[in-house]
């Protein structure tokens, strides 16, 4: 017979509801695991969703998703002619901020020429841009609807919502949408008539509007994209950064803050676990010294009065454990962010609760093997 | 040896002392204590209150170590030179069974549980040891209360359960401290006719310490202990 189980019987309301407070913690973790993990995903969508081998960007930059980057358009016809390179196409990212129907909306806006790499891929209603101007891709998540219109750039152009995609949006969460890169450079570049004419006044050249923020390249097979990378920073004078190490900058620098600071609170609810489990072993192990000097008296070895402390550990641990996946299984659609709860990050966290079970049986332990089994006929 | 005692016996103590703390503080709670029980025989070990009576039942349970002495348990020699501490444990899983004055039954173990859970120790399995359980309360006739909680059970039941896990071992060597100091007079022979059928079936030396008048006519011997030591005229037995 399982001696723990039973004891826990015994104490079943103290049980159930240290499991229950114990689930809502951990189901907290569990929580902030998948939040970050939703977060890295979805930060990795973007610029995973063309599936190109290098970034090319403005010299001595680490791309689009690191840092500021502007370079001429040409710059696309220039790699383009580099050996190695089967597709390019120039890109333009820029959030924009708008309302519709009243209610504000926040964009992060790809501009991309149709009919080379860039655009957006699985489109789930409607379809991709097929006009010059004022057409516009947008993701489920921003709440726009096929036919309906947005306005964007500084004159509330009308851009109408021509296709639909899914699960697109940038590291902050903000929903992605496509517009043709004309449109996008005016919506980031353009220049208002007085400020033109304020510029034109002082003698300065105009601005260019016509730049773009990057260059997506595939290479053809056999070509690594370190080697023609290295070309493209010799010849042309830009800055070339392989698809790999443009997802570890934004996993590294844009995603490490967050990865911080949920780190920090994870530890901190996980210590609050721990003494929370602690003080129940403690307490259920106080409450049955005299059990546990009978125990010892009729010939029960330390070990067996281990194993049912620990064991009464594990089992609340594990208890509270599943709870709290549950928990958080059950609200994961009602959280804003995406909440990615992945096999693995459970079965680490999982890990994590047995250590924690191990170490807050530690007290009630040591308690239970200085009783003397003399303490039994004690009257 | 008593008439209704035979054979070699169960419990042989020579010359036990065991002396609590130095110096100042020393205390001399039993003092070369000498004796046997033989099987089959229920022994009452008297005395005034201080006089070392639960510490020399402590000692023949190998619950604590003498200071001086050994003594022979059902053959097998404990506390002499080649003596290991290891093997208390196993001792008293093997060779003791023990009755205290309220039944310390575990409260998180029905009846039955609390009778089987010495025999699992004992490496019997569960299914097994409950059978044994069953039938040990229904020997003690408590049969009817297996399924019931120790808080559920009046004082002699539980009294009576705790036997029966005293007796879940199989001893020959059967401890008891104040049996019956919580239970009336009537409940109080009831514990002793069962100790008395213990044994008789069971051939087991029986030693219990107590107060309690009501009991004196029911033993075969009777230890006299005064500031730890043993009444010589009472003693007897040794060979
Ligand atoms: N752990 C201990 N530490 C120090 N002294 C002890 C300890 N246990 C018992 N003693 C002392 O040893 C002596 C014998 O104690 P013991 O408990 O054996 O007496 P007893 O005959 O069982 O008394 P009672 O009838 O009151 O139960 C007493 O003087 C007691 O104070
Ligand atoms: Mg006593």
């Amino acid at each position: 017979m399982n001696l723990a189980f039973r004891d826990i019987r015994h104490n079943a309301l103290r049980f159930a509801l240290t499991s229950v407070g114990l689930g809502l913690l951990l189901g907290i973790v569990v929580a902030m695991a998948g939040i970050y993990e939703g977060a890295l995903d979805d930060a990795l969508r973007l610029p995973r969703a063309s599936h190109p081998d290098l970034w090319v960007v403005q010299p001595g930059t680490k791309g689009p998703f690191a840092e500021p980057s502007r370079i001429p358009r040409d710059t696309r016809d220039l790699v383009r002619r580099i050996p190695g390179v089967a597709a390019a196409g120039a890109v333009t990212f820029e959030s924009v901020q708008t309302a519709v129907q009243g209610k504000p909306l926040r964009l992060d806006i790809e501009g991309y020429e149709p009919g080379r790499i860039g655009g957006p891929e699985s489109i789930i209603a409607g379809h991709g841009i097929t006009e010059s101007h004022y057409q516009m891709v947008a993701d489920r998540s921003s709440g726009l609807r096929l036919g309906e219109r947005v306005p964007l750039g500084p004159y509330h152009d009308p851009y109408t919502v021509v296709g639909l995609t899914r699960g697109m949006v940038n590291s902050a969460g903000d929903p992605v949408a496509w517009v043709s890169l004309l449109d996008a450079q005016s919506l980031q570049f353009a220049v208002t008539p007085p400020l033109q004419r304020r510029e034109q006044a002082s003698g300065r050249a105009p601005l260019p509007t016509a730049d773009i923020n990057a260059v997506l390249v595939r290479l053809q097979p056999g070509f690594a994209p370190e080697a023609v990378a290295q070309d493209i920073v010799r010849w042309k004078h830009l800055s070339a950064v392989p698809q790999r190490e443009e997802e570890s900058y934004l996993t590294v620098f844009v995603i490490e803050k967050m990865q911080r600071q949920l780190g920090m609170f994870m530890a901190i609810l996980i210590t609050v676990s721990t003494v929370i489990i602690a003080l129940l072993i403690y307490t259920l192990t106080m409450d049955k010294l005299r059990s546990i000097a009978t125990l010892k008296l009729v010939g029960a070895s330390d070990r067996t009065i281990i194993g049912l402390i620990v064991q009464e550990a594990l089992i609340i641990g594990v208890t509270g454990f599943w709870l709290g996946v549950a928990f958080t299984s059950a609200l994961a659609s009602h959280f804003p962010r995406r909440v990615l709860i992945l096999p693995r990050d459970i079965g680490l966290l999982f890990g994590v609760v047995i250590v924690v079970c191990l170490l807050a049986s530690v007290l009630a332990v040591h308690a239970a093997v200085k009783v003397e089994p003399a303490q039994a006929l004690a009257g | 040896m008593p008439a209704s005692a035979e054979g070699p016996a169960l419990i042989e103590l020579r010359n036990i002392s065991k002396h609590y703390g130095e110096g100042q503080t020393r205390v001399d709670a039993l003092v070369g204590v000498t004796a046997a029980v033989y099987p089959g025989e229920i022994v009452g070990l008297l005395g005034p209150s201080g006089s070392g009576k639960t510490t020399l039942l402590n000692v023949i349970g190998c619950v604590i170590e003498p200071s001086e002495g050994w003594m022979m348990l059902d053959r097998e020699r404990v506390y002499d030179a080649q003596w290991l501490r290891a093997d208390l444990r196993r001792l008293r899983l093997e060779k003791i069974g023990f009755v205290f004055q309220t039944p310390n039954l575990l409260p998180f173990l029905n009846s039955t549980e609390n009778v089987a859970a010495v025999m699992e120790l004992m490496s019997v399995r569960p299914r097994e040891a409950r059978a044994r359980a069953l039938q040990l309360l229904n020997y003690l006739d408590v049969g009817h209360r297996g399924l019931s909680m120790p808080g559920q059970l009046s004082g002699g039941e539980a009294q009576r359960v705790a036997i029966a896990r005293a007796l879940a071992n199989a001893p020959r060597i059967i401890l008891a401290d104040e049996p019956t100091a919580a239970l009336d007079s009537q409940r109080a022979g009831v514990v002793m006719d069962l100790l008395r059928r213990v044994a008789i079936d069971r051939r087991a030396a029986i030693v219990v310490v107590t107060h309690d008048e009501k009991i004196f006519d029911r033993f075969d011997r009777v230890f006299h202990l005064r500031d730890g030591r043993l009444d010589a005229t009472a003693a007897g037995g040794v060979k």
